[in-house]
């Protein structure tokens, strides 16, 4: 490794040399500030988006894909696929002619096929596969998903056919395997690296077929990667990718403006007037994939009635909260779903503003000096610039209705650990970031009967609702499904867990020469089709 | 010598056994831990969470995971974090010789700025030099590094272009590291222009960081100069004929060395603590940053591992320190 790494270092060296003497021929690089270094270069072993920005993005496909910058399902290495009438077999159909990238310690004999999937899934179901315990891997994301539980079996029809067979029905599956835990590794390599004894390779250097491919990585400082000529999507407009990475926000600002790097992540909310004047700088903008809220304990008196969880919510001023906090550029959420997916039920109405009737109706619910706790959390999140600032207004509102409000927090760890807890006293500011843009990822994973006790914060079982998303779940009719969801909506709002607070607005300042760079929905960064001009 | 050397290691061993104590307590009476961190905000049902937290092996009593920890420090073995999966002893030093690198230039800067500022001062006390030089110090002594450093990146790469913004070299150049020192390894690599690269990513870092320890040096300086000053040696000196070159260049300074060295020894650990900042604004790939992530991460075996690997560094740079004094001042003797 390292003697190829240093005839790589010697290639590129001369190829800037001969870049200096010849302008025409300058390769084309592009520089990202980066927040942190990946986790590892196997993005099935964890969570973080800076990881997959890392590895799952740049360098590996899925078996399907979103379409860039949406949350559109697109054909990826499987070319089409076919679902049992029963919804129980997913038939992949691969893309045949895709190669692997060739790096210093790998060279491919063969195309892509129905082995690399098979390798890629088995190694994180079958606890006996000869990978499974490699570099003490958890495969966080897919237990998560619920895959262990969901699929009975993988099978290999022929070179290009895979076969996955469930246990039950899972509308979402499609969409499933688009995410990043489910990229898709080189069997041959595998092999190749188990038989020299270095297994950990392949996590640390990573083979896959994506746009580009992995050049060398000194931690907390930068990644490099190359374009990959033979992408079976097309060789992508630039010829080197790199990440500098870069923990300090404004000084990602600064390094942004020196052209040290063309474009930068997560902008430091104070800096977003000076970005948007800047005539270097294209700040670009889009609605988030998520949702803040304030989820109550429903299985707390008297929180477990409905009719005061929704007395405390029309005593929020929600739109003061979207301009303090979110300042200005957020949108406030009346469903748990941001508008940005599918069965989106526009048709809710927002709980109104209206003091003097939510003090009302606590008087008429019998509840009278009523003090609670309201959590805030100590980190700033995607969904939430500052929970604090947020509760302190809450605090300011509910005390216009009589409610006595405590602000407690915890670290971050602490916070997400207690907050889950059963008999929790009281309403906790959380949110979530969506992860493969199905409606099922927010309303059954925060509000089903099945996630009490852990990512359902508002501790709220309701079987009607529960019923509808849980049908959802097995229905394979998109129009179907949507008028559930919607339908699951409107329970939702009726009930109330949640006050629902807002969705934000994601920033990603660029600099002016970058071309096409489109924000990605769920919170990545994806540098194939981008340009300099 | 050797007896006083004996001495200070019998006493550094059991030191040491005692960082690993507070290193092992100390992470794991943080709340939370490494499993729950790493659901955020989905969670995991508390099935898994124990199986996961067996599965590392923090599920066991705690003495008997730093009994098998201990076990592991005298194999050699520092672990192996549980995030990327690396063994800790090498991050720690991919990682270090970049902290070094920038500790030593700041203190380089600190000694060559603050001490003749420090010397000149205290010749000259109550002139204006001394005054401009003592509120210099203060100012710098409270100067908060993540302010200074933001500040002086927009002054010196955002407004004048002078310097580059952050990062150890520019990105243009691409070398396999050799000794880590990027001074040293843009040498080696031979690519022109490289050293000069390095050298301007360096300057503004180094400056920050030795800020502090330039304006304590430059204090300790001057007091000690003072003192030393006022003694009778050193009229007596005077009395002879000597020049003020000789006075305070041979006769003076050399005994007021001994606090500054003192001083010097002390800041490294300080140094330490600022590089934490310094190398998080300034992109600097060291082990402060490094550390910080892994707290917040619940890195426990890298938390343990770095905490211990920098406490042994700066037990060893104390025992230099003490054994400088001897060489600085041959009348004074360490007792056996």
């Amino acid at each position: 490794m390292k003697k190829s790494r240093k005839l790589i270092a010697a290639l590129c060296g001369a190829s800037l040399l001969l870049a200096s003497a010849s302008a025409w021929a300058a390769p084309k690089t592009l520089v990202f500030c980066s927040e942190g270094s990946p986790e590892g270069f196997n993005p099935a072993f964890y969570t973080a988006g800076t990881t997959f920005d890392a590895s799952s993005r740049a360098l590996f496909d899925k078996l399907t894909a979103f379409k860039r910058g949406t949350t559109e399902i697109e054909p990826g290495l499987a070319e089409k696929w076919d679902i049992s009438a029963d919804g129980l077999e997913y038939t992949f159909h691969l893309r045949k002619g895709v190669k692997f990238h060739t790096t210093a310690n790998f060279k491919p004999t063969r195309d892509f096929n129905a082995d690399d999937v098979i390798f890629t899934f088995m190694r994180q179901f079958d606890k006996n596969h000869p990978y499974h315990k490699v570099g003490g891997a958890k495969y966080e994301y897919f237990n998560s998903m619920s895959m262990p539980d969901l699929i009975k079996e993988i099978v290999k029809v022929d070179d290009y056919t895979v076969k996955f067979v469930l246990k039950r029905q899972e509308a979402p599956m499609i969409a499933n395997l688009a995410m990043d835990f489910a990229s898709v590794h080189s069997a041959e390599y595998a092999d190749k690296m188990m038989k020299a004894g270095t297994p950990d390779k392949v996590d640390f250097e990573p083979v896959g077929t994506g746009p580009f491919q992995f050049v060398a990585y000194q931690k907390d400082a930068v990644i490099r990667y190359q374009a990959n000529p033979n992408y079976w999507r097309g060789k992508t407009p630039v010829d080197n990718l790199v990440f500098a990475i870069t923990p300090d926000p404004s000084v990602r600002y600064q390094k942004l403006k020196a052209n040290e790097c063309q474009v930068m992540f997560n902008p430091n909310p104070a800096d977003l007037e000076a970005m948007k004047k800047d005539p270097v700088v294209n700040l670009l903008q889009k609605e988030g994939l998520n949702v803040a809220y304030l989820a109550y304990n429903t299985s707390i008196a008297p929180f477990d009635n409905p009719k005061v969880r929704k007395a405390l919510n029309m005593a929020i001023n929600k739109q003061a909260i979207l301009e303090a906090v979110y300042q200005g550029s957020g949108k406030i959420a009346k469903n748990p779903i941001p508008p940005t997916i599918w069965s989106y039920n526009d048709a809710v109405v927002d709980d109104a503003y209206d003091p003097a009737t939510a003090k009302k109706m606590l008087a008429d619910a019998g509840v009278k000096d009523l003090k609670m706790k309201v959590w805030a959390m100590p980190v700033q999140r995607p969904y939430m610039p500052n929970a604090r600032r947020t509760a302190e207004m809450i605090q300011a509102d509910f005390a216009a209705v009589g409610v006595t409000v405590e602000i407690v927090s915890y670290e971050w760890a602490e916070y997400l650990k207690r907050s889950k807890e059963k008999d929790r006293d009281g309403a906790v500011i959380l949110g979530w970031t969506g992860d493969n843009g199905d409606p099922d990822n927010f309303l059954a994973v925060l509000l089903g009967c099945d996630a009490v006790g852990n990512a359902n914060r508002a501790q709220w079982c309701h079987k009607p609702f529960d019923e509808l998303i849980q049908k959802a779940k097995v229905t394979a009719d998109p129009a179907e499904r949507t008028k559930l969801y919607q339908q699951a909506q409107v329970i939702f709002k009726d009930q109330a867990p949640w006050a629902t607070i807002g969705h934000s607005v994601v920033f990603q300042p660029v600099r002016k020469e970058v071309v096409d760079f489109r924000i990605d929905p769920f919170g990545g960064n994806i540098f194939y089709g981008v340009d300099l001009k | 010598m050797f007896g006083y050397l004996l001495k200070k290691l019998v006493v550094i061993l059991p030191t040491f056994f005692g960082v690993t104590l507070v290193a092992f307590v100390f992470i794991r009476t943080l709340p939370g831990d490494p499993v729950m961190l790493m659901a955020g905000e989905r969670g995991l049902s508390p099935e898994r969470h124990a199986e996961l937290m067996k599965e590392m092996g923090f599920d066991k009593p705690i003495l008997i995971q730093y009994g098998l920890y201990l076990k592991q420090l005298a194999g050699g073995d520092f672990g192996t974090s549980i995030i990327t999966k690396q063994p800790v002893l090498k991050e720690f030093a991919t990682l270090f010789p970049a902290t070094v690198e920038l500790s030593l230039c700041a203190i380089f800067i600190a000694v060559f700025i603050g001490l003749p500022a420090g010397m000149i001062a205290a010749t000259r006390r109550g002139s204006v030099f001394d005054h401009t030089v003592m509120t210099g110090a203060l100012t710098g002594y409270s100067m908060p590094i993540f302010w200074w450093g933001l500040l002086l990146i927009i002054f010196f790469s955002g407004i004048l272009g002078w310097t580059p913004v952050s990062g150890r070299i520019s990105l243009m150049y691409f070398f396999e590291p050799v000794t880590g020192f990027m001074l040293v390894d843009s040498l080696l690599s031979g690519q022109p222009g490289a050293f000069s690269s390095a050298v301007s990513h360096l300057i503004l870092p180094a400056s920050v960081l030795g800020t502090h320890p330039m304006a304590v040096i430059a204090r300790q300086t001057r007091s000690a100069m003072l003192e030393v000053l006022s003694e009778d040696y050193v009229r007596t000196a005077r009395a002879k004929g000597l020049g003020p070159q000789r006075v305070i260049g041979l006769h003076a300074l050399r005994n007021a060395m001994i606090p500054v060295i003192t001083v010097i020894g002390l800041q490294i650990g300080v140094l330490c603590a600022g590089a934490i900042l310094t190398e998080t604004i300034f992109s600097w790939p060291g082990v402060g940053k490094w550390m910080v992530d892994s707290i917040f991460r619940r890195d426990y075996p890298a938390v343990q591992g770095g905490l211990l690997l920098i406490a042994a560094i700066v037990m060893v740079i104390n025992l230099l320190v003490d054994l400088l004094y001897g060489l600085i001042n041959p009348q004074i003797r360490h007792t056996e």
